[in-house]
């Protein structure tokens, strides 16, 4: 089981290894299209390394990426047209990044660095955890983005408002998007502070 | 009659290349792929050791995005937005297969981005130099899907419009990709913790020249 944590903090995708950065960072304003992000990457991750995992010994070596791209495609849409039908609003709010998850490195890196070389089971595992630790980061990151942005937490209000009646102001900065970049950098600071 | 006529049109023709004008200057600065939608991150990140290979795959980047947004446009526009293949027959008018545009566009990327290499290797083995190495990345480059997904919501009217966004946009990631390698170079000698060293700075120097690019949101 311990082999399997690893993801979650001492190789954790983005704040290690630097994978799927590409879509992560522009979702972190608020809380809740994180953990749908987070939700959607750990499914397509784990569905897709199983699919891959299963089919490894008759994918010809040459045309692997083109399989892997198919594979990870069909997931996307899936997930894609699931979130249309049930959190339209949600859905909106990811716009095109849900479609970007075909080219997150994090999911082609676990397909080309263990699903081709593993049995079904543990891949499903490592999909899994792997999508978990790059939806930790997310959340993380969303979280103070919201508190200190808006003022909420998955849009319910927590900051009093006698706070604002004292003069407390919302932080506007958070919410533009290179101030997801700056969190990140902290994170991957305390991080390796922590690790070593 | 035909003058007024001939009059319109050169006036909409000022209008077109107008909007191609602002379309172009506003994917290079205001709606910069890396710094407002953070994408081509990871290649971004791993790729900017120097100048010098961070421009080659600024340029592969750029070509390969000028390229293929145009075909996926007309692709979107002909094939599958909803009423597109009313030209084959008006009983499709209520089809809609956008779908399908997800894997349809990664397979024209990963499609042309191997026809490239190939065209290269051919007839202009310089560029293939140049490029060569860079060329298969960048078929899960997410800038370059990012572009086509972009170009699909934003619903511009014409293929020029779509030209124009797609040099827009593949220039305002040169244009990062460059700046961000320059700054690099120069980190050798700066006194940074050392925690904090590596990853961690080059994101905290993405976010700075972020907030560097957002003094253009007023223009």
């Amino acid at each position: 089981m311990k082999k399997y944590l690893g993801p979650l903090s001492k190789e954790n995708p983005i704040l290690v290894q630097t994978l799927g950065v590409c879509s992560a960072l522009a979702v972190t304003a608020q809380l809740k299209p994180a953990v749908v992000m987070a939700l959607s990457v750990t499914v397509v991750c784990a569905c897709s390394n199983l699919i891959i995992s299963l089919i490894r010994n008759t994918i010809p070596p040459r045309i692997r990426i083109i399989v892997q791209l198919l594979v990870v495609s069909f997931f996307v849409i899936v997930v894609d047209q699931v979130l249309q039908a049930t959190l339209y609003d949600v859905s909106k709010l990811l716009s095109v990044f849900v479609g970007l998850i075909i080219t997150n490195c994090i999911i082609m890196g676990r397909l080309e660095a263990f699903a081709l070389s593993h049995k079904p089971l543990p891949s499903l595992m490592d999909g899994v955890m792997n999508g978990l630790g790059y939806g930790l980061v997310l959340v993380v990151v969303a979280f103070f983005r919201e508190l200190f942005g808006s003022g909420t937490l998955w849009n319910h209000q927590v900051v009093p408002d006698s706070w604002y009646a004292a003069g407390y102001l919302n932080n506007g900065l958070m919410i533009l998007p290179p101030m997801a970049l700056i969190l990140v950098g902290c994170l991957i600071w305390t991080q390796n502070a922590i690790s070593n | 009659m035909s003058d007024e006529g001939a009059q319109c049109g050169v006036a909409q023709n000022k209008e077109t290349k107008i909007v191609m004008i602002e379309i172009f200057i506003r994917s290079v600065f205001i709606d910069n792929m890396v710094f407002a939608y953070f994408l081509g991150m990871c290649s971004y990140l791993a790729v900017s050791k120097n100048v010098k290979t961070a421009f080659g795959l600024g340029l592969a980047v750029c070509f390969v995005l000028t390229v293929t947004v145009p075909v996926n446009y007309l692709i979107d526009k002909y094939l599958l937005r909803e009423g597109a293949l009313v030209w084959l027959n008006d009983s499709f008018a209520t089809t809609d297969l956008s779908f399908l545009s997800l894997i349809i566009f990664i397979a024209v990327i990963a499609g042309i981005v191997q026809l490239l290499e190939m065209v290269f290797e051919r007839y202009l083995p310089a560029l293939n130099m140049a490029l060569g190495i860079f060329l298969p990345l960048i078929a899960v480059n997410c800038a370059i899907l990012g572009g086509s997904l972009f170009m699909q919501e934003r619903n511009f009217s014409t293929v020029a419009h779509s030209l124009a966004y797609a040099l827009g946009s593949g220039i305002g990631w040169l244009l990062a990709i460059t700046a961000f390698a320059a700054i690099r170079e120069r980190l050798k000698y700066a006194k940074i913790p050392e925690k904090l060293q590596g990853n961690g700075i080059a994101y905290i120097i993405t976010g700075l020249l972020g907030i560097g690019f957002m003094a253009f949101l007023g223009m």
